[in-house]
Formats: C-alpha cells, structure tokens, sequence
C-alpha cells in the first residue's frame, strides 16, 4: 500500500563495511558499475538499473515503463521469447524485475560462477530487444490482469492512486506506476518500442554487483559484455517542478468493502545535496518518533489507548527524484467515523508541534537505524536494492556515511520544526475510503462431480 | 488466519522447502534439561542473533467452537508480561533495536527475536523475549482489543474476492479436521473468547516439552546453550499430552463451489489434500510440482496460461507440507468474462501432465534448477533460521538440507508420473470459483 521507506528501509538502512567497499567503475560507454564484495555466502545478485520509471512516461502512455519492463522477456534474435527465464533456471537462478516511479530494473540471483550468464543476457537485450505486435498483444492482456489484480480489485489501492492523483497537479508522481487502465488499454507495440529506443542504452544504466565476487574481475566481466554497447543521446528531462499547494485538498473513493480507510498526504521536502540539507533527515525521524515501533506515537494512542483505528502507519521516502509526500494511512475502528480518526491524527500531529519529542524518543529511533543498517546486510539482494535506489534517484553510495552521521546528529528541535513547517493544511490531501455494500449476494453453489461446471 | 499464511508459505517453506548437496550446514543440535529440543548454527559474519521458539499451538489446536483461540494467543503473548506493559515492552525493544514477532502457522506458533548481538542489546531483549514467553499477563484490555480488532479485519475479508475463495477452498477440503478452520477464526467464535480461553490454551499448549529453540548468529555454543536454557527454564510444563488429530481423506467425488462477486476478476482454486511433511512420496510429488506450477516462469502452467494465452499474471501451483498432508492448490486470477475459459485450460493442463507426466527434459531442467539454486536457499542468517524451526518442528534429520539435492536427484520419470497419479485425481478436485454470478 503506502511505501513504507523507513528506518531500514531506502534512507536508513545503510551500508558500513570495509572502507573500499562497495567499488566503482565506469565504462567508456557511460555505463557505471557498483561491486559490493560480500562472501558469506557463494552467490551473487546482479541488477542492472535503467533510470527510466514513470516518472519519464507522457500523458496518454502511463504504464508503458513497466510494459517495456515484461516485455524484455519476449527475446531478442539470439535468445528467443520464453528463453531468458528458462537458460536462467536451468543455471539454478532465479531472475524478475521491477518498476517504479523512478526506474526500471532487472535481477538475477545465483551461484557466483553463473555470473556470466547474467551479464550476456542483459547486454543482449539492452541492444537486440524484438518487440512484436503478437508477443505484445498477449502481455499487455497480462498487464491489465496485474492491474486488475493489484488495484481495480482493491479498494485500499484505488484510494492511494487517487491521493497520489489529487496531491500532486504537475509531476508525473501523480500517475500510477501501472498505468491508467485506459492508456493501458490503448498502448500500442510502437508505444514499447519508442520506448526502449529512447531509455534503454547503457549511458543511462547502472549495473550493481554484491556476492562473493572480486571487483577487478566483475569489472572486466562488465567490459566484456556491456562495454562494446553504444551510447546514445538521452532526451532532455524536464523538472515538472508542482507549484506551491494553496490549500487542503479532499478526494471520496466509494468501493466496494467494509471497513472505511483514511489516507493523508502532506507535501514535503526530499533529500537534494546530503550535506546542505537537514530537513529530510528530521522528516525521517520524525516518521520513525509516529510510527518507528509498536509504541510509537501513532499507534501508541490511536490503536492501543483511544481505539479510533485498527491500523495505522506512516511513510516517507527522503530519496526520490520526485516531489516528496509524508503519508498517514489508517482504518477507524468498528463504530469510529474516519473524522474522528482523522481528528485523533491530527491531535497527534498537534502535540508534536506544540510540545516537540523527547530525548528518550528521539534516542529510540536511532538506535533502530543504528539496528537496521546491521540487519540489512544479512541480505544480499536488499544490499543491491539500497545502492540501486540511490543512484536511481541521483545520488551516490557514497552518500550512505554523510546520511548516517546526519540522521544521527538529528536533533528534538528540528524534528519539531519540520512538523510545525509541513504538517499543515495548505499542503494536506486527504483520501477517504466511502465502504460500499455488496451488491450480488455471495452464497455457494455447490456442485458435486469434477466436471460439472463446464 | 490461511489466507495470509499460505502467501508466507508459498515464499517460504512450499516452494524454498529444500535443501542440499552443497557444503554442509554445521547444524549443532541439543535438548535443555527439560525437554526443548535446540537447533544451533554459529555464524560469525555479521554481529546479530536471530532466534525462534515455536510450539504444537498452531491453527490445529483449535477446534470449530472456539476458532481463532490459537491465533489470538500467539498475537497476544507480548502484549503484557511479567508485570511489564506492552508499551513498556514495545520500547524496551525499540531501544534495544529488536525486532519481536509472533510467528503462526497451520502446524505451529511461537514468536521470532532479531537482535544485535553485543551484550547490552542481546541481554536486553532475550530478558524480554523470555518475559513474553514465559510469563504473558494476557490483560483483558489487550485481549478484549485484539479481538475487535480481528473481527473487524474478518469482516473486511469477507467482502474481498481472495480471501473469501481461500476460506471456502480450505473449508471443502478439511470438513471438520482443524485444518479447514480459517486461522484468525470467525466472528462469531472471536466474539465468544475470554481472557481465560487464552491463557488456559497457553498453559496447555507453550509448554517445554514440545518447544523448539533454533538460534543462528554471531555467540558461540556455550551462549547458545545458556541462552536457551534461559528461554526454556521457565515454560510451563505438559500436563498431558495433546490429543491426536483427525485423519484426513482425499474427498470422494469432485466439487464445484460458485460464489458470486462483483469484481472484476475471478478467483479461482483448484485442489485436494496433498502430502505431509513425511510423505513416501514426498520429493516425486515436490519435483513434478515444480514442472507443473511451482518452477515460476519456466513452469507448464505459466506457460499455457500467462505465456501463450495472456490470460493472468499470476497462476501458480503448490503443495504445502504439514504434519499431516496440507493443500495441493492450483489458483489464479483472471477477468470474470474469461473465468471459465482459464479454468478449462488448467483443468486441460492437470490432466495431460497427471495422464502423460513430465517429459525428460523438463525433469532436467528442473532438477538443474533445484540443485544449482540450492545454495541461494542458505544465503542468510534468516533463511537458515526458518530450515532450523522447520528441521526442529517436524524432527527432520539433521542432514535433512545435506541430503535433499541427493535425494531430488535420484527422482526418476516414473516415480513422479506414479506419484502424481496415485496422488492427484483430476476427476476429484474441489474447485472454488469467486466471481460473477452464481448461475452461470
């Protein structure tokens, strides 16, 4: 539902480690190249990062990011469609991909001496990608049944695209990363094939190594199958920069469930030049002060002492290329209206405001991320993820120290002026589920007999 | 509840069940003085702890009149204990960096500690990890809470597609055996159960003598015993032992369930009881399974659906081993105009591969895959510590993980081909369709 970027997650779960450690490199066709060396296990992830997610689509081809993003399983003149999965499982990887706001990426999981594999593949298909009209009919059916799957069925899903659309005018943020269901409906196999021509090439991609691997060797590794790819111009980015918001902004989704559901966006700053900036930082921890744990704020009062809700959760995202949102969701209780829950959040938010955290607060929430960059390298694939989702959103791995030493130098002060400063009206949307009744009723049929419902 | 812990299985134990030829997992094992059997691994890497301590108190020990008790007390065990709050336990692990978790599944429940592994913080949340096992106050408030909260959530449930399907599919499946009980219970049970049910099923169920302790992280063999020593010293202890189940037999004749629905997709089920943990014929049926639906992109199902058709984005095939034998399901999701088109085309796929089989190719491709995966299913503290609790509840071998490439391998064409004839009858599914209408 809402991304939950928090401690441990895309800001806060750094990476410490040996000094050298992760290494760069770049190819002379612009494409970068980040090994992490970690051997405890021997295996290795492989993701290749193409800065293109929708956030770079046009009005009338949302989703198209993520068509292309199946369609690069549908084979190239060397490997034809169906062939990338399978030559990966019979190497006993495992292999998918994801897409989002901000980028597109690719994986593959496996044992360190299959990394070769990996390699070929993706640089056979950055370049040779065949994009036909009848492997493109088939998938875009398939992705309309991911949409229907993940949002036209869910009411939760179908309030935060709508927050998302009414929260932001300007930016691209404010479409789904799926795609509207009557652009996707409306794509065409030229719309993908544009597409691939214009972000894939490996001036625009960043390949990101962690396992059990030695840097110099995946470097020459790289060369040998990325570095003969030719670069190309990328076309010129526009800011979309949203004008100030002039007021609070309120959006009713009637749907069929239950229970009703509230969701609250305010605008708010995201993470630009690490050393300038402060107020991310205190943003991140301020999230964490509402929600970091089971007694934190949110669900302290909300949940365990008034009841008004039966969940609640915050989210914040400090790395981002796009316009930042802090996100409140939450359900009422049985017999609480989503005003009295949505007055019972804002109390919560006011006593920040008015009173400020504590000492002992704030400590709490550090101690999490001091935490959470330890657990997060009991994971390879989530080591990648971090590195990837920085870079991807212009920033570096190397940022992860200065990062750590800000979050940690956060003070009470700060995180009580950044809620004063963002937690307000002006800047609010909120998103409300209206639960609507059953229409067909949903009483069984029984047949007995196998075949009987043919 | 199942809805929620199949998808959990699915990622974890159905498809990641497996094990190894690889470099053997150093598994140090041991019982504590009164009877908990302890599953170790030392690892050095990084500076954490990883523990779980499960116990025989899973959905299978509760019974039809009061469905939900098993669930509501793992969910509740640390919401007060030994005098200390919740909220006064809550920020003791937050300021210790902990993560405590309740684990509940089919078979077992208990709960999950992720530490760091430095004195202070280690110390500091097994006090608390031992408090919330040991002594949990169960307070009425927290209890009285937790159940408006489940049945508000039920309610919920009962209006959405998936987990309506889910709960009808397990209900054909198991009749009256406790494995067709929705895990969270039903509103009406909930709203039946007191303080008292909770902490009577705690005395009978958390008790020493079927717990289990798995421990992987950075403290040496002489922690690791006194930690679980700590753990288990102060468990309540087996009065008698818990009563057997009910045997479970395949359903005699096929059954087609239409629930009607207005979304715009369908769900749709298809199975029957499948193979225990313990199975003969356990590693033909897993195998042939992952030719069938479970092998992800590579897999017949996939194929004839998604790939060739365009018809879902997700249909997938499992079996989910327990004590006794769990689900083998089919599922999928497609838009309801073309439900029955899918279905006939699963059925159609079931049925070539239960008559005809794998073909020889398709047995070494996956073999390929399970054997030369094998080592990205130990690749962390954490996957390790879920084969420890597994390995530990169901008294597998110690070389359970050495062993089960070797064993995947010696599989023949035959032998699937057998088990899934003997096993899985196409004629005798229970089908579970949400979705449309009814008539149709």
């Amino acid at each position: 539902m809402l991304t939950k970027a928090l401690l441990g997650a895309a800001l806060l779960g750094l990476t410490w480690g040996a000094a050298a450690n992760p290494y760069e490199h770049r190819l002379a066709n612009g494409m970068k190249v980040i090994v992490k060396e970690d051997r405890r296990a021997p295996v290795v992830v492989s993701q290749i990062w193409y800065r293109a997610g929708s956030m770079d689509e046009q009005n009338g081809t949302t989703g198209v990011a993520h068509v292309l993003e199946h369609m690069m399983f549908k084979g190239t003149p060397k490997v034809p469609a169906g062939q990338f999965s399978k030559i990966i499982a019979e190497a006993g990887g495992r292999e998918n991909a994801f897409t989002n706001h901000d980028y597109t990426a690719y994986f593959q999981q496996l044992k360190t001496d299959k990394l070769p594999l990996a390699f070929r593949l993706e640089a056979d298909r950055m370049e040779n990608l065949v994009l036909t009209e009848q492997e493109f009919a088939k998938e875009i059916q398939v992705v309309m049944e991911e949409r229907r799957m993940r949002t036209e069925d869910k009411p939760q899903a179908l309030v935060y695209e709508q927050l998302n659309a009414a929260a932001l005018n300007a930016h691209p943020y404010r479409h789904p990363v799926i795609g509207w269901m009557d652009d996707l409906e409306n794509m065409r196999v030229e719309d993908a094939r544009a597409w691939y021509q214009r972000w894939y090439a490996p001036n625009n991609a960043t390949l990101v190594v962690v396992g059990d691997v030695r840097h110099e060797e995946v470097f020459k590794l790289a060369q040998t199958h990325f570095g003969p790819l030719k670069a190309h111009a990328l076309p010129p980015r526009k800011p979309q920069q949203e004008a100030p918001q002039r007021g609070i902004r309120r959006v009713l989704v009637k749907a069929q469930a239950k229970l009703p559901y509230l969701a609250l966006a305010y605008r708010v700053p995201v993470l630009g030049d690490v050393n300038q900036d402060s107020e991310p930082y205190a943003l991140e921890i301020l999230s964490g002060v509402l929600d970091g744990h089971a007694a934190a704020r949110l669900n302290q009062a909300l949940v365990r002492e008034n009841r008004l809700a039966t969940d609640v959760g915050t989210g914040y995202g400090a790395i981002s290329r796009g316009p930042g949102l802090f996100l409140i969701e939450a359900t009422p209780s049985e017999g609480k209206s989503v005003l009295e829950l949505e007055q019972g959040i804002r109390q919560e938010i006011a006593r920040v405001q008015r009173e400020g955290v504590s000492s002992e607060e704030l400590q709490r929430v550090k101690a999490q991320v001091v935490a959470a960059q330890v657990y997060q390298r009991d994971s390879m694939f989530y080591q990648a993820m971090l590195i990837g989702q920085m870079e991807s959103a212009g920033l570096s791995w190397r940022d992860e120290k200065t990062i750590l030493e800000r979050l940690n130098a956060v003070t009470a002060e700060q995180v009580q002026a950044v809620a004063q400063k963002y937690l307000q009206d002006d800047g609010l949307t909120i998103a409300t589920l209206d639960p609507q009744p059953m229409e067909a009723k949903h009483a069984a049929q029984k047949m007995t007999g196998g075949r009987h419902a043919h | 509840m199942l809805t929620k812990l199949t998808s959990s299985l699915l990622g974890g134990l159905a498809i990641c069940l497996a094990g190894a030829a690889h470099a053997a997992l150093p598994i140090q094992h041991w019982q504590t003085a009164n009877g908990t059997q302890v599953y170790f691994v030392e690892s050095r890497g990084l500076p954490l702890l990883d523990i779980s301590v499960e116990f025989d108190a899973g959905a299978r020990r509760d019974t039809p009149a009061q469905s939900g008790l098993a669930s509501l007390t793992a969910r509740t065990l640390s919401l007060g204990a030994s005098s200390l709050t919740e909220e006064t336990i809550s920020r003791r692990l937050a300021d210790a960096g902990a993560q405590l978790a309740a684990s509940f599944e089919p078979d077992r429940a208990g709960m999950t500690l992720r530490t760091l592994s430095s004195e202070r913080e280690r110390s500091q949340s097994l006090d608390l990890l031992a408090k919330v096992l040991q002594q949990p106050d169960f307070p009425e408030a927290a209890i009285e809470r937790e159940k408006a909260r489940t049945i508000a959530n039920l309610k919920e449930e009962d209006t959405q597609p998936g987990p309506i399907g889910e709960k009808a599919f397990y209900a054909a499946l198991y009749g009256a055996h406790p494995y067709g009980l929705p895990g969270s219970g039903k509103v009406e049970t909930l709203a039946e159960l007191q303080r008292q049910d909770v902490a009577a099923f705690y005395r009978r169920h958390y008790v020493a003598e079927t717990a289990v302790i798995s421990l992987v992280g950075d403290i040496s063999r002489a922690q690791a015993e006194a930690v679980a020593g700590q753990l288990s010293a102060g468990l309540p202890r087996a009065a008698a032992p818990l009563p057997a189940l009910p045997g479970i037999a395949p359903p005699a004749r096929g059954e087609t369930l239409r629930i009607a629905h207005p979304a715009s997709q369908s769900h749709i089920l298809l199975g029957t009881p499948g193979m225990s943990r313990s199975d003969p014929d356990y590693f033909a049926l897993y195998i042939g399974n992952h030719i069938l639906g479970g092998g992800g992109f590579s897999s017949r199902l996939t194929e004839e659906v998604r790939e060739k058709r365009g018809l879902a984005y997700s249909v997938y095939s499992y079996f989910l081993p327990l004590a006794q034998p769990g689900p083998f399901q089919i599922g999928l999701q497609t838009r309801q105009e073309q439900a029955q088109q899918a279905l006939d085309i699963v059925r159609a796929t079931l049925e070539r591969f239960v008559a005809e089989g794998p073909t020889q190719d398709e047995l070494r491709h996956a073999k390929q895959n399970i054997g030369g995966g094998f080592p990205l299913r130990i690749d962390s503290n954490k996957k390790i510590l879920g084969y420890l609790s597994l390995i530990g509840f169901y008294r597998l071998p110690l070389n359970y993980l050495d062993e089960f490439v070797n064993k995947v391998e010696k599989v023949t064409l035959a032998e699937v081909k057998d088990a899934f004839k003997r096993r899985i009858d196409p004629e005798r599914m229970v089908t579970v369709i949400v979705g449309g209408d009814d008539q149709k």
